[in-house]
Parts: C-alpha cells; structure tokens; sequence
C-alpha cells in the first residue's frame, strides 16, 4: 500500500512582491496565508479536499485564466499577484452574481450567525438592493429532515457538503444534480432530505458557508453564536468521546446549539447523538425532588404497564408519569437522605456488609465512580459494585486482562490511517461508534484494507473489501481457521512470537484441528474465503483489530476475544503504529468507570481486591478495613436479589430493568429487595421498584472527567444549571456515606480527582489544567508535553512474565440453540439515534423524530414467507418472555435471523435475551438465543 | 455522388468517401487503402510515428488548435502505469456536425486512426466517447470495432506485431460539457462530466488518474493519411502554421449547407460564397460565425480572410471546431445571441460561479432586451459580466458563452441599441 509522503522539497516564489518559500505541494492560498497575506474563499476549508469551484481565491500567476489560489499549488519561481483591479472587480462581481438569487433573510445569519456571503458583500460595500437583477424564482427549499433546513436560494454551489458528506464523514449521500441554473445539490437521486439516507450527522450544516444548510430549532430559537455562552465539553453519549462546543441561552438556562470543537480523538466530527440529542437535559419529566414510596404502594412491584409486562395502550417512547408518581410523594432532601442512610445501615446490621449492593454506572464521571466505589468498599464494607461495563466488554476486559496485562486498548482508532489492514469484527460501528467509523471509512477508502466479519451486514460492511458473513456465535471456529492458515503457510512473525509471547506450542496444537473446511460448516464461510482473508492479515505490515459487542456478549465471549488477541500476538501486530487491539467502548465513560474501580475484584487502576499489599493501601488511604473478598457482578447482584441473599441496593444511573438480560426475572428481583435507592434524572423502569428516588443532574450540569474508549481523559464542563433541587451525584454520594458515618467531604470534582489520580498509577499526574482543552492519554508521564502515549505495548506487557500468552480455546456452540418450536435466532443491539435503554435520546426531540418506535429487523425472504410486510406487527416469544412490536424487511439481517434493538421500553429486547453467563467475564448472551416470530395485531 | 453537396475546389482527404455506402464496411475500407498505414506505422517505433505527426503540424480539430505531435510527446513511455488514447467523439457545439459524418461514412478511417495514435502514445486501451443521441452512428461503430477485431486489427497481437489494444466505444449521456477533455474523462469513469482543474492535464492524469491523450475525431482521422503518405504531403496544402486540410460544416442562410473539405489556405469568403452559394436569393450576409459558436461573430465584410488558425484569428475570430454559421440580414442579432447565450447557461455544469451564475444572468438580460424591456446600463453590465466570465474559470465554456455577447454588442452594437431604445428590431422582414 503506497500513502502518500510529506514533500520535503522547498519552492520559493513571489506573491505580491514578497519572496516565500514554502514545502512543495503548497497551494498558493496557503504559501499566502503563511505570508501573512488574506485571500478571501468561498469554497474552500482547510479540513477539505480543495476543489477551486466558487472562483472567489482565483489569483494572478501570468497566464491567460486566473488561476484559483486554493488548488494551485506554488511552484519555483512563480509569480503571483493576489489583488489587482482585475482581481478585485471580479470578486465583486462573483459576490453580486451569488446574491441576485440569495434569500432577503439569510438562515445563517439567524442561526449561527456566520454568513460568509454576506460577510463578502460587507467587504466589498455591495448594497443589494443596487443588483441590476431580479432573482430567479427556481431555488427551492427543503424541510423534510427533523433537524437540516434547506434552501436552496442560498445555495452557492460551493461543494463543501458534498465534501464533508463524502470525505469527512463517508456517508456519500450528497452530490449534485441538474445543469446550468438548474444545478442543486441533491440527496441521493434527488430525494428530499428527509426521506433519503443522510444519517443527521450535520457536518454539512456545520461547514455550509451560507444559508443553505443550517440547524433548525430543536430548544428555544437558534440565533448567533455571540448572543450566547459558549461552553467547552464533551458528548454525552457513546465512547468516542467526541469533543463539543455547547452553545447556551443562560436566560432559559438551555442549550441552544451544539458544534464539533477540536480534538485530536474526533477532528470536530460529530454523530447525529451528539450534535442533535442534547435537549433531554431539558425535558419536563426530569426529576427535581427527591421521592419516597407511598405506604399504599408496599409491596413493591412495577407500577407502569410497560413494565408490568401488560400490552395495553399506545405504543410510546415515555412513561405516563400519571402512572407511576402517584406511587410517590415527595421529599425534603433531609428526609430522603436520612432514609435512605438509615435503611442501608439497617440492612447493613442485621445481614452483614455482603446483603448490599451498588450499581455504578458508565455514563458517569470518573469522579463519581471512583466515590461511588469508595462508598460500597469503605461504607457498605462489601465489594458488590458493579455497572454495565459487565454487559458490554467484561468478557473482552477479562481476556486482556489475562492475556496481555491490561484490559484497555493498545492503540487509539484513528490510527486505523497507518494500518495495511484493519479488521471490525462483532461491531456495528456506524451506528454505535459513528465517529470512530468515519476515521476507518477513511482508511478504508485510502489504501486501508478493510474486512468486516459480523454475523449482519452492518453500515461498515459496505465500505468493506472483505465482508464475511458468519453464522451467530461461530466466532472462534472461523479465527482458530484463520490461525491455522497463518500457522500452516508460515505467515507468522517468529521474532515477535519468541521475544514476546508464551504458549505459542499449545495454540499451534488446537488451531491444527481447525482446517477451513471445518470450520466453513461451522460458521458458514467458504474455506477458500477463510483463507483469502487470513493471507490478507497475514502478510500486512500493520494490522489493527477493532471489535465490538458482537464478541462479547456470548457465553463465549472471553474465547471470542482471546482469539482475537492470539492473531494480534501471532503476526506481532501490537504496539506500532497501525496495528493494535481496540475493543471499541460502548458508553462515554466506560473505560473510566472501569479504570476508577466500579467493578467488584478490582480496586481503582486494576488493583485486585484480595492481595494483601493493595487492600493495605487502599485501607490506608480510605481509613477503614476492607473486605478481602471480591464481590458479585451484576447478574450475580440481581441473583442474589432474586434469592434474598442481596437485601439493600442503590443505583446511581443504571437502569437494569431494561439493560440486563430476562427483564421477566429481573423484575422479581428488584421487587424482592428490602430496600432500593435510584439517584436517576428520570423515573426509571428500575425507579418503580424504589423506595427512595433521589433526583440527580445530568451530563451538561456538572465538572467530572471522562475517559474514552481511546483511554483518552477530558473534561466535561458544567453547561447547565440543574433542575428543581436535583443535586450533583458525588455530593449525594457524599451525604450518604456521611449519614452512615463515614465523613466524606470535597471542594468539587478536582479534588476528588486529585484523590483518584493519587491512588491510580496510570493516570498519575493528570490534573484538570493539563487536561483542558483536549484532553490526555493515559498514560502520560509527561503531561506538560504530551499528549500521552498512543501506543502501548511494544516493549513486552504488564504481566509477572512480561509476555503475551495465548490462551487457545476450543469452539463451543451458544447457549439456547433454535429447535423447532422457536426457530429463529435472535440478535440485539443498538440503532444510531438511541442510546440504551433510550431514557436520554427518546426524550430527544431529534431523536425521537427520527426513530420514533420499537422495531425489529428481519430477512425480508423469511417476511414474504410468513406473508408479513414491513410496518406490521409481529409477537417475538422465546422461553422468557413476549414482546410485540413493528418489524421492518432488512437485507443486513441473515435469513433465520432477527434483530431486536433494546431501547424500547414498550416492547424491551431483554424480555426475551438468556441471562446465561460467560463464565469468565460473566457477561450476558445478549447476542443470541432461540425466538418464535408471529404475525400480531397492532396494540389497541 | 450521394453526399449532398461537393464542390471542385474541395480537397478531400477524410471526406474523400463521405456517400459511399461500400466504404463503411471493412472490406470496402480495405479495398480503398485501408489499414495499409497500420500497417506501416507497426512497422515503425512508436516515436517515429509521433516525430511524422509532428512534422506534418497537424493541430487538434477539437476546437483549440493544440500541435498534435506535441500532445502525444507529453505522455510518459516508461509504462510505469497504462497510458489511454480518449478519442473525442462528442461533437455538441452548435453548427458543428463533422465528426458525425467522418463516423457514418469511414468508421474505419477513425478507428485506423485510432489504432495508431494509440501505438504512438503506447496505450493498450482506447475509449471512444461518443455523443449518445448519434444512436445510428453508434451503431455503426459498433459493428465496425467488431470487423476490427474479427481482422485481427483490435485484440491482441494486432497483426503478429506484438502490439495489444482494446477499443471501447462508450456512449456520452447528454451534456455538451461532456466535450469538454477534463469533463469526458470524468463522464467515462461514471461521474457527473465536470471538467477537471488543470493542472494536472491528462497526460499527467487522465482517465481513471492514468495518463491520457484526449483527441478529436478528425484528428485522429487525419493520422493514417499521414503517416501513409508523410509529412510533407500533408504539408503540400494549408499554411506553415496550420497545414492540411480542414472539415468546415456550413450550415444557417446558405444556399447549399453541408460538410466541405478545403486546404487551411482557403479563403473564407469563398467557402461561404462559392462552396455554399452565398445566402438565400435576394438576402444580404449579416453576420458569420466561422469556427462554432464558442468564437467570436464576424461582420460580412471582416470574412475576406484564409480559413487558417492565424488567418481567422488575424480577422478578429477564430477557427474552432469549423463550425461554420451564417446569418443573414433576416436576423434579430439580439435574438440569435440570447438563444447561444441560452444554450451555454443551460449547458454549464455548474461548478464555477462566474460560468453558471454569469450565463443566466446573461440570459436573463437579453431576454428582457429582446422583449424591448432593456435599460440603457444593460449593455455595460453585458459587457462587465462578460468580462468577469472570460479567463477565469476551471474550463474555457464560461468565455464562450460571453464570446458571443461581447463580439457582437461589439459589432452589432446598433441592433442592440434599437430593442432599448425604441424597442425595434432591425432585423429586415
Ligand atoms: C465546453 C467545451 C466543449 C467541447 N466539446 C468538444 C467536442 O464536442 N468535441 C471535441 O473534439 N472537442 C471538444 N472540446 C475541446 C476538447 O476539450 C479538447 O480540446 C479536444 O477534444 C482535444 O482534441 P484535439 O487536440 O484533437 O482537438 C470542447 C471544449 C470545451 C471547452
Ligand atoms: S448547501 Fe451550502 S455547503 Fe452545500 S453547496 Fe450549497 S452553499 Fe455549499
Ligand atoms: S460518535 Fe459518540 S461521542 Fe461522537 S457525537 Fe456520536 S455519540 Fe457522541
Ligand atoms: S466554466 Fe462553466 S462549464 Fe466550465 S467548469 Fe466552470 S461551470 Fe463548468
Ligand atoms: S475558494 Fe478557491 S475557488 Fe473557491
């Protein structure tokens, strides 16, 4: 594969007179702006491709044509003259000729307030009204997209969406249509916007020059950046961990638009979550008293009828708060407080530290982790704390962590650019990573050989060179396939293998009896194709391997991932540029939770729970004894629940109801418990079990730092001011843990920082002012002049050998096989604009607008053949439960297949998904299990 | 002789069959000298064949007049990458229709040419771009690669040479820009015919980002003549600076319209008078475009000139394509200026603002001239919006859409004078 090198031969030429000497390759635009000299643009940006279009930059180099100064590149000797009368008339002159057809009212103006055009005809003193020509009447608009208003009046044609569409985010939804005058852009084969596939990711709206594109009012009215406050943080939702800009109207205390801001982890790239699904922080449901359960409502149980398992009334996104605040009455935060610390200490008393429980969660800051964590261990006095970390990546954390030492990622994803070949496996990337996926399009589209393998045909595997289609579950058959090709034909890296590795002999014996032909009637791939797509890793110079819950969440998702990381140590692809193992992180902040100790053998930083030397550390810094004993995981929890063993829980942000396997069992579970605290910003489908809700402040009103899935640590930043009395969670956590007797006190989430970073080696020296603005990699012990380290691993691993070790694994099939009486196999996951259980982003206008109800995807062969269509109704049914719901034909879905997104409340996937567990990472088999489809009546 | 109108004065090279329903087939080509220049030129080294090219100064028939040998020179012989002869068959400029009947009566005289450009520019690969609406002709191409290859003269080995070429004949969708080299090469690879930003120029980066020559159909056509019968044959008609013969197609208030083949030393007003009788009986000539209508218009009494690249020029037009079109005093200049003008604002591809906002505008304005709703500022704002198209954008259509107006407000200013201010035409009835 050939990238293209950086020149490094010199051209000097002379613009304006003055001599410059710039790298070979400048465009004259650029050498100018080096020399201090403004040429003015239209269609170009220095993120995009140059494309010389508008004519704005042309410049005089003494040739018959005007040269365009943005594509031009300088060369030896040139002479350039960059204004002249000539120059400067036909400026003008293109500035009159775009506005004769331009709106009276620009949309920019009104939106963000940057109106390049406009600001041209300023410059060059055009009084519009003075354009000797009527405006044409054929520019229309376009209102289609819940979020983009088109118009095409203001439309100067300058290329930048299409560029941005095509070449930033590799959507390729954008081109242009038409001739002449009657030249547009177009959606597709000119659809109108909102029916085409742009997937609402705006980058166009955000680089349009004009009024062309622009953000519609999704809170209170959109209006110029100047007018409002402008606040540095993060994105709220997946582990990309996108950088952004809020803009905020302090007088109604909203966010009133949201850009990409730079970052070297998203390039001021944003996904449709990000840029658009910041509203819910404003919805009227949000929490703002605390809330103690009503006698009347003892026992406990589900109050709303989606969680009662009862099919009646419309299908929506939202609880009818009619519904279930009558089950509540509200309360001073005394009161709250005071019961809910009595009650655990109770529970505590009379059935000892293990009857309680905590669940943490990856949607908060590493502070509140690590305090949530240091409430559990050093308050409750048991290590039952977990979070749904355990549902997404256990199993992957848990073969990292056995294999190499470490459970985080050894190379940050957009250095997919230096990779021969990168591998997306089990990951649904465009929807679940959108950001992440736009920096492997790239590569994929300039030189980067991509294979996708995934049991669907997901978004990422139209930009695949290789798409393998697997059979669900048939993970490790394929990769012991591809090991044995790499094995059998010498396509290994023996240095690596002997300076690096240990237990190379053993895996070399397992793989042996997995030649691709066994393997192709296991996982449905053809062996000629099995072992195509292994000489193809195999002989790269540099291979990076993403994966995502598709490997996971099996009961063998720890071997799924252990094969994965046994490729990567066969052919040395760790620790250089381009190669590495990144397990892509669902939730903003899950490798932070995880890194700040949410999970029950592990201290903060991986230190286990139960040696000696750490517990003492841990004791002295905290002052209280410590349970040697690692505690339960999640599904263990809600066992323990479901037994009584687990007598006292509370939650801050999780939602199980919804996000943990057989809701049927977890709903007995919850309602067995003697007392349960939800510190929610919503009333949870978790909250109806409750005997106190407490309300807590969401992601844009509170300081914390959060660590992406590149182990990148930023700072978000207090954008809003909270609700009602919801309060900032650590300071619940903190009342708590003081009302239990343990006085907890902080200044704000720096200090706690600063405690947290004191006892985690990793992320030693990291402070909020060398965090800001853009965050750093841990580990970075150089933060005064790094950005911390991209690569880990080149030199040998954190483990007593300092060796990899291969852990070779025999395939085994999933837990619930299809039968006759439910024959199809079930697959979840997740949908572009939701966000898990959906409390965020169904409270989303945006969001909402655009994916409004539950649904479900089938073969549209196996649809005609049960004489269904999409848009009807069909009941799923496995061995635990029934949803109803839409279902919609998708050729991505395999025959015999069905996918069910699961953030739907009214028709929840974890109905139906098997709680068995992988034994090692303990992680639901979210991703398989035996249903029965049939036609339904839509719900009354 | 079927071909409608010849004339003694005529010097036929590439027209010289142009009527005979034999010669289209291969073995009538063959029987009238066909491929016997192939023959010769695979004989030779492909930089002999370029060295005969440019000796004869050949110039490009597309529109530009560019040196054809020189063309081919540009292309790199390291054969790092394949090289590609584009073979411009898309012939849209209004008043031209040459290469329509070189492709209808000798589609094997193209594809000799074709077959041996490519040896001299060492391509294995040649496309011809044909304008789709010339469906019968396509159809005849069609059958003539086909007797090409079945000869042994496309294929491999052509000829037990050891040389390979394949031809493709790939059919245009519609645009005038198509024409345009850049914006073919981008309709051949799938993509909305744009022209390109120069540099690179094809031979740098052409077809599918691999270096390419782009020549015209009656270029290409010329080459076996000259290679067969050299340089200095060639060079026994025309000028030193424009040798040869040359297709003008006539066509607009003549008497007798069509193709006709003359040496480049021929003077125009004969062509005009002489070769095609002069305007309709009782009609005076008003006004002449000699080289499509991308050039500048000419008054009757300017045409007294030779129809060479310079001589053309030195009378304040240019040759182009030779499309060759006559007005006479029946003719509302307004009008037959607002029709070009609309023709190009509807043929713009739209990418650069002067072109695609400028030709409209233009349109916009003689339209309401012609309706006598002009104002006295509209023939300068004609002429500055002119001024602001020409030279400054990614191909030369935005200066041939302003040609037209500025030549002949320039000219012809009287006429549009009179639609402002009486709001009168003058053209006579
Ligand atoms: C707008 C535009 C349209 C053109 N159309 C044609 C055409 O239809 N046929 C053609 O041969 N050249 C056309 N040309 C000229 C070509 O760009 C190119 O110069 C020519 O094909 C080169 O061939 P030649 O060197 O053999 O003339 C056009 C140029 C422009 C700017
Ligand atoms: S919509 Fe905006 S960005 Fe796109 S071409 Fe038009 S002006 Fe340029
Ligand atoms: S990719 Fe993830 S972090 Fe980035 S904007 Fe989308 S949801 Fe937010
Ligand atoms: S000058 Fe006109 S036709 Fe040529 S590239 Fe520009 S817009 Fe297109
Ligand atoms: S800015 Fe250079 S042409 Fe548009």
């Amino acid at each position: 594969m050939i990238k293209p090198q950086k020149s490094t031969r010199i051209v000097t030429l002379t613009i304006d007179g003055r001599e410059v000497s710039v790298p070979g390759g400048t465009t004259i635009w650029e050498a100018a702006k080096s020399a201090g000299i403004e040429i003015p643009v239209l269609c170009h940006d220095p993120r995009l491709r140059p494309v010389g279009v508008c004519r704005m930059c042309v410049v005089d180099v003494g040739e018959r044509v005007l040269a365009a100064s943005c594509v031009r590149q300088a060369s030896e000797g040139m002479k350039v003259r960059t204004s002249s009368d000539k120059i400067h008339t036909c400026r003008k002159t293109l500035t009159e000729l775009l506005l004769s057809d331009y709106p009276a009212e620009s949309r920019r103006e009104g939106a963000t307030g940057d109106d390049m055009l406009l600001a041209l005809a300023r410059d060059y003193g055009i009084d519009r009204s003075d354009i000797a020509i009527p405006a044409g009447d054929g520019r229309t608009q376009d209102m289609t997209s819940p979020v983009i208003a088109v118009d095409h009046a203001a439309c100067i044609l300058c290329d930048r969406c299409i560029r941005a569409c095509d070449e930033i985010q590799h959507n390729d939804v954008i081109g242009r249509t038409g001739k002449g005058y009657g030249t547009r852009i177009a959606f597709d084969l000119n659809a109108p916007m909102g029916n085409s596939t742009c997937v609402s990711c705006g980058e166009c709206a955000a680089v349009c020059p004009t009024g062309a594109l622009t953000n519609k009012t999704l809170t209170v009215q959109i209006r110029p950046r100047e007018q409002l406050k402008k606040i540095d943080s993060l994105c709220p939702y997946c582990g990309v961990g996108c950088a952004i800009t809020f803009h905020i109207d302090p007088d109604t205390n909203t966010v009133v638009f949201a850009e990409g801001r730079h970052s070297p982890g998203s390039e001021s790239r944003l996904c449709v979550k990000g840029r658009y699904g910041f509203d819910y922080a404003k919805h009227p449901q949000r929490l703002t008293t605390p809330l103690i359960r009503r006698e009347e409502f003892y026992p406990k149980g589900p109050l709303s009828f989606a969680v009662k398992g009862e099919r009646r009334g419309k299908p929506g996104g939202l609880v009818d708060y009619g519904e279930v605040m009558p089950a509540f009455r509200e309360a001073t935060w005394e009161e709250a407080l005071d019961l809910v610390a009595s009650r655990l200490k109770g529970i505590k008393q009379r059935s000892g530290p293990s009857a309680l429980a905590g669940f943490g969660s990856a949607k908060c800051s590493n502070e509140e982790a690590y305090l949530f964590q240091k409430l559990v261990r050093a308050v409750f006095g048991t290590n039952n704390v977990d979070h749904c970390t355990r549902l997404c990546h256990a199993s992957s954390v848990a073969a990292l962590l056995e294999t190499i030492g470490s459970g985080a990622v050894t190379n940050v994803f957009s250095d997919v650019h230096n990779a021969d070949v990168a591998v997306v496996t089990g990951s649904n990337t465009t929807a679940n990573h959108p950001v992440a996926a736009t920096f492997i399009k790239d590569a994929a589209a300039s030189g980067t050989t991509l294979i996708v393998i995934d049991s669907r045909e997901t978004g990422i595997a139209r930009h695949a060179h290789h798409f393998l289609r697997i059979e669900p579950g048939s993970d490790v058959a394929l990769y012991n396939a591809m090991m044995h090709v790499l094995i059998g034909e010498d396509l290994v890296n023996h240095d690596y293998i002997r300076d690096f590795t240990e237990g190379f002999e053993a895996l070399r014996e397992l793989v042996k009896k997995y030649p691709p032909e066994l393997a192709e009637g296991i996982c449905g791939v053809p062996a000629a194709t099995i072992r195509e797509v292994a000489r193809v890793f195999g002989r790269a110079n540099a291979a990076i391997i993403f994966w995502g819950m598709g490997i996971s969440q099996h009961t063998t998702g720890t071997d799924n991932a252990r094969c994965l990381i046994s490729l990567a140590l066969l052919t040395g692809n760790i620790g250089r540029a381009g190669t590495g193992l990144h397990p892509l992180r669902g939730q903003n902040n899950v490798q932070g939770a995880s890194d700040a100790g949410l999970i029950p053998m592990v201290y903060p930083d991986y230190q286990k729970v139960g040696e000696p030397a750490t517990q003492k550390k841990f004791e002295e810094a905290w002052g209280v004894p410590l349970d040697p004993n690692p505690g339960l995981t999640v599904v263990e929890i809600i066992n323990g629940a479901l037994k009584g063993t687990i007598k006292g829980m509370y939650m801050m942000g999780e939602n199980p109801f919804l996000s943990d396997p057989n809701s049927n069992k977890v709903r007995k579970a919850l309602a067995n418990l003697d007392f349960l605290c939800v510190q929610d910003i919503f009333l949870t489908e978790t909250a109806e079990f409750a005997d106190v809700v407490l309300p807590a402040t969401s992601f844009f009103e509170k300081d914390g730092t959060y660590t992406n899935s590149d182990r990148r640590v930023q700072v978000g930043r207090t954008a809003l001011q909270p609700p009602g009395q919801a309060r900032l969670d650590w300071q619940l956590v903190c009342e708590i843990a003081t009302r239990m007797g343990y006085e907890m006190k902080y200044a704000g989430a720096e200090e706690i920082f600063e405690e947290f970073t004191s006892l985690a080696p990793s992320y030693a020296g990291l402070d909020y002012h060398n965090l800001s603005p853009t965050g750093k990699l841990w580990p970075c012990p150089d933060p005064a002049s790094s950005d911390g380290k991209q690569l880990l691993f080149g030199d040998g691993f954190p483990t007593p050998s300092r060796r990899g070790k291969f852990v070779p694994v025999e395939y085994q099939p999933a837990a619930e096989l299809p039968d006759d009486e439910y024959p199809f196999v079930l697959n979840t996951g997740r949908l572009l604009e939701h966000w898990h259980t959906g409390t965020m982003t169904r409270r989303s206008k945006a969001l909402d607008a655009i994916e409004p109800e539950a649904v479900c995807e089938l073969n549209p062969d196996d649809l005609e053949a049960m004489a269904l269509k999409s848009g009807d109704y069909v009941n799923l049914s496995t061995r635990r439960g029934t949803i109803t719901l839409k279902v919609r034909a998708s050729r991505g879905v395999a025959p015999g297949n069905v996918f069910v997104p699961f953030h739907f409340r009214e028709a929840s996937a974890n109905i139906l998904t098997n709680d068995a567990l992988d034994p090692f990472g303990k992680i639901p088999e979210y991703k398989y299990c035996a249903v029965k489809v049939a036609p339904a009546q839509p719900p009354a | 002789m079927a071909y409608p109108h010849a004339h003694p004065r005529e010097a036929r090279v590439l027209s010289k069959h142009f009527g005979e329903k034999d010669a289209i087939p291969i073995d009538g080509w063959i029987e009238r000298g066909g491929y016997k220049a192939l023959d010769k030129a695979l004989a030779a080294s492909p930089d002999d064949i370029t060295q005969i090219v440019k000796d004869s100064g050949l110039r490009g028939r597309g529109g530009a007049g560019f040196p054809t040998g020189l063309k081919w020179s540009f292309m790199p012989k390291d054969g790092g990458k394949p090289n590609y002869l584009a073979c411009n068959a898309d012939e849209s400029e209004p008043g031209t229709f040459k290469d329509r009947e070189i492709m209808r009566w000798t589609p094997h005289q193209l594809i000799e040419g074709c077959i041996i450009s490519s040896y001299a520019i060492r391509a294995k690969h040649a496309y011809i771009y044909i304008r789709g609406e010339f469906v019968d002709v396509v159809r005849i191409l069609n059958q003539a690669v086909v007797e090409a290859y079945e000869r042994g003269y496309l294929g491999k080995n052509i000829k037990g040479s050891g040389y390979d070429l394949d031809l493709t004949v790939h059919l245009g969708a519609g645009a005038y820009i198509a024409g345009e080299e850049t914006g073919l090469l981008n309709s051949l690879e799938g993509r909305r015919a744009e022209p390109r930003i120069k540099p690179p120029f094809p031979a740098q980066r052409g077809a599918f980002g691999m270096p390419t020559t782009v020549n015209n159909v009656e270029t290409l056509a010329a080459v076996p003549h000259i290679v067969l019968n050299g340089a200095d044959w060639y060079r026994q008609w025309g000028t030193s600076k424009s040798p040869g013969t040359k297709l003008f197609s006539c066509c607009g208030h003549l008497q007798r319209p069509g193709n006709y083949e003359v040496p480049l030393d021929f003077n125009l007003r004969d062509l005009v008078f002489d070769l095609c009788g002069g305007p309709p009986k009782g009609r005076q000539l008003l006004a002449l475009i000699p080289g499509g209508s991308s050039v500048p218009i000419m008054t009757a009494d300017e045409i007294d000139c030779d129809v060479s690249y310079e001589g053309i020029e030195a009378a304040g037009s240019m040759l182009g394509s030779g499309g060759l079109i006559a007005m006479d005093d029946s003719t509302c200049m307004v009008r037959a200026v607002r029709r070009m003008v609309e023709f190009y604002a509807h043929e713009s591809c739209g990418q650069c603002t002067n072109c695609r906002e400028g030709t409209s505008w233009l349109a916009k304005i003689l339209r309401r001239i012609e309706r006598g709703q002009g104002r006295e500022e509209d023939l300068p704002l004609l002429l500055d919006i002119g001024a602001n198209m020409a030279g400054k954008t990614i191909c030369p259509l935005s200066d041939s859409a302003a040609v037209p107006v500025v030549s002949a407000i320039q000219k012809f200013g009287r006429e549009f004078e009179a639609h402002i201010q009486d709001g009168r035409c003058t053209a006579v009835n």
